[in-house]
């Protein structure tokens, strides 16, 4: 499945004109709000009318300015899951889920009403009305309603984002679920790197209407010039890992990256297994010297590659380890004081407790993109 | 005073309720396009038409009466096309008297349909529209069932308003027993003769209670779907 985007638009106070191509599993659509995340999937919708250009899904146009082809959204088979549910608040649980099957027939070719139903766990809501759901739950039936139309790809813009935290944690595991099981490509609109980093393989970052990248998550996430544009707080780095063992005493894990061996909490992965793990710039230190009689664990020789440092107190530097970046902020008094400098050796310093569950991504266990073996 | 009908006064009951039923269930299909188009649809002339539609409201109801008589009496321009081609006479007929109770309880139909319309949110329209329903299925399964409380409210208001109607009425039907004489212009026939008095009361009092009975229904059933449909 390919999704090919090439469009503008132009409104009084907004430009757009984003062209960008994606392939099968999860493309993440990042960037802060007003960047044109949302009205670009609306576009694919048919929500939003591009000014001109051209919307394929698999060669088939359904958006093609200079062919006059503009498909209603009813006819562009592409689930779309809204930020706040919009469920039908007049049908049950059930007959939301079928709503679109009472259009498109009852093939079900990603699954069965059974399937999906277990698959989401939502099985004990099926007689209920939206409005007696809790917003995790009214989410969960939104992705199972926007499924079982029989899309050719799915949307979903931000539909974690009105979810307390633990609402969020527990909806992941079944949109990773929907991911690794289903061959539906998904295109998720979000401005948070922890849920782009754990569901996507692909990541475009988007900043006041126009495309600042389009690649894999490891790669773009490395780029720190990006990251002004996606709001700083929770920009890092990410790596990819394999599990080594597991340190069943003191309940750590033992990864090697490109950039060494890295100890984190606990985790269920089976030893070979791989995965992405993500490291906030913020819980990153940098020492001139290998420190010692430290609590840290995770002490990371390397090489300052590039300082940023825009007279704000507080900077951010790239530091090589091995093959891959670690990205590091600290304050302009500690770049000062430590004299540091691109080409200077140092030691990037990352605490254990500092990487959570919410760091890693799992790789799908069967679509996504084809990689090679390390 | 006894309460027993005499046949005139009964006739005049059960014609006021076959007239006042047939205006609001031959308005109800052309009060919600018209409220639709109103609510959803931006065109050239909108405004006329709004005008057009709440005109009876403001008019003098011997005047929309009187527009009535010129356009669909016997030699009126749509009358005589009705009567050669369907078959349709309305002067001086029951039919005459619903046409004229449908018009001037219009407004209060489309106003209430148009303004449950407007209250539905849009964005459970576009999302039907994902799951591949086309607009009409959108409308049907969507936008007319979360506006059902408003179009019974509409519709309890326009049967109220039809049983009322007295001006256009008298004016493009007259007053005929048995034919064209409803509660309202019975009631007027009865306060114009000597002894007529206590008729008029009865036929008052059945009023009242039509009235109050389709209230308390149209309540009870609004309470009913919005509680089906309360907004999540």
């Amino acid at each position: 499945m390919t999704l090919e985007v090439d469009v503008a638009l132009s409104r009084p106070s907004f430009e757009l004109a984003a062209s960008f191509r994606t392939g099968p599993g999860v493309t993440a659509l990042f960037g802060r709000s007003g960047s044109g995340k949302t009205t670009l999937v609306n576009m694919v919708a048919g929500l939003v009318r591009p000014d001109r250009g051209r919307i394929l899904v698999d060669g088939r146009a359904l958006f093609d300015s200079a062919a006059r082809i503009d498909l209603p959204s009813h006819r562009r088979r592409v689930g779309y899951v809204f930020q706040e549910s919009r469920l039908f608040p007049h049908l049950t649980v059930r007959q939301n889920l079928l709503y679109g099957s009472w259009f498109r027939g009852q093939s079900f070719r990603l699954g069965s009403i059974d399937q999906i139903v277990e698959l989401l766990g939502i099985g004990d809501l099926l007689m209920r009305r939206p409005a007696s759901l809790s917003g995790g739950e009214k989410q969960r039936v939104s992705i199972g309603r926007a499924v079982l139309s029989d899309p050719a790809m799915l949307l979903m813009d931000e539909p974690l984002a009105s979810l307390d935290e633990a609402r969020k944690g527990e909806i992941l595991p079944y949109l990773e679920r929907l991911r690794d099981e289903l061959d539906l490509p998904i295109l998720y609109v979000s401005h948070s790197v922890p849920e782009v980093v754990r569901l996507a393989t692909t990541m475009i970052v988007l900043s006041a209407g126009k495309v600042l990248a389009n690649g894999p998550v490891e790669e773009v996430m490395g780029r720190p010039e990006l990251f002004p544009a996606a709001g700083r707080y929770e920009a890092g780095s990410v790596l990819d890992a394999r599990v080594v063992a597991h340190d069943a005493e003191f309940g750590l894990t033992e990864l090697e990256t490109a950039g060494g061996v890295l100890r984190v909490p606990r985790l269920d992965n089976a030893v070979g297994s791989r995965l992405r793990v993500l490291i906030r710039a913020r819980d990153v230190m940098i020492a001139t010297e290998r420190p010692h009689q430290i609590s840290a664990l995770n002490i990371l020789a390397g090489r300052i590659v590039a300082l940023q440092d825009d007279g704000r107190p507080i900077g951010e530097a790239t530091i090589a380890v091995g093959e891959g970046a670690i990205r590091a902020r600290i304050t302009r008094r500690s770049m000062s004081q430590l004299g540091l400098a691109p080409g200077r050796e140092v030691f990037a310093v990352v605490k254990t407790v500092a990487i959570d569950h919410k760091s890693f991504g799992q790789y799908p266990e069967r679509s996504g993109r084809e990689r090679e073996e390390i | 005073m006894a309460f027993s009908f005499s046949p005139q006064e009964l006739v005049a009951i059960g014609l006021s309720l076959k007239v006042a039923l047939w205006a609001v269930v031959a308005s109800t299909p052309v009060g919600v396009l018209v409220a639709l188009l109103l609510a959803r649809c931006e065109f050239w002339g909108k405004s006329l038409v709004n005008g057009l539609v709440h005109l009876p409201l403001i008019l003098p109801p011997v005047v929309t009466g009187y527009v009535l008589l010129l356009l669909f009496g016997r030699r009126g321009p749509l009358g005589e096309l009705l009567e050669s081609g369907l078959g349709i006479v309305f002067a001086f007929r029951w039919t005459g008297a619903a046409l004229a109770a449908a018009v001037m309880g219009f407004p209060f139909l489309v106003r209430a349909v148009r303004l449950s319309i407007e209250a539905v949110d849009r964005r459970l329209e576009s999302a039907a529209g994902t799951l591949g329903a086309r607009p009409v299925w959108v409308f049907l399964t969507v936008t007319l069932p979360l506006s059902l409380p408003g179009l019974l409210a509409g519709m309890t208001l326009m049967f109220g308003k039809a049983l009322g109607e007295f001006g256009a009425t008298i004016t493009f039907v007259s007053n005929i027993p048995g034919e064209t004489q409803t509660l309202p212009t019975a009631i007027y026939a009865f306060t114009q003769v000597p002894g007529g008095d206590e008729a008029a009361l009865r036929l008052v009092l059945v009023s009242v209670a039509i009235s109050l009975a389709a209230l308390m229904l149209s309540e009870l059933f609004a309470r009913h779907v919005a509680r089906r449909v309360m907004v999540s």
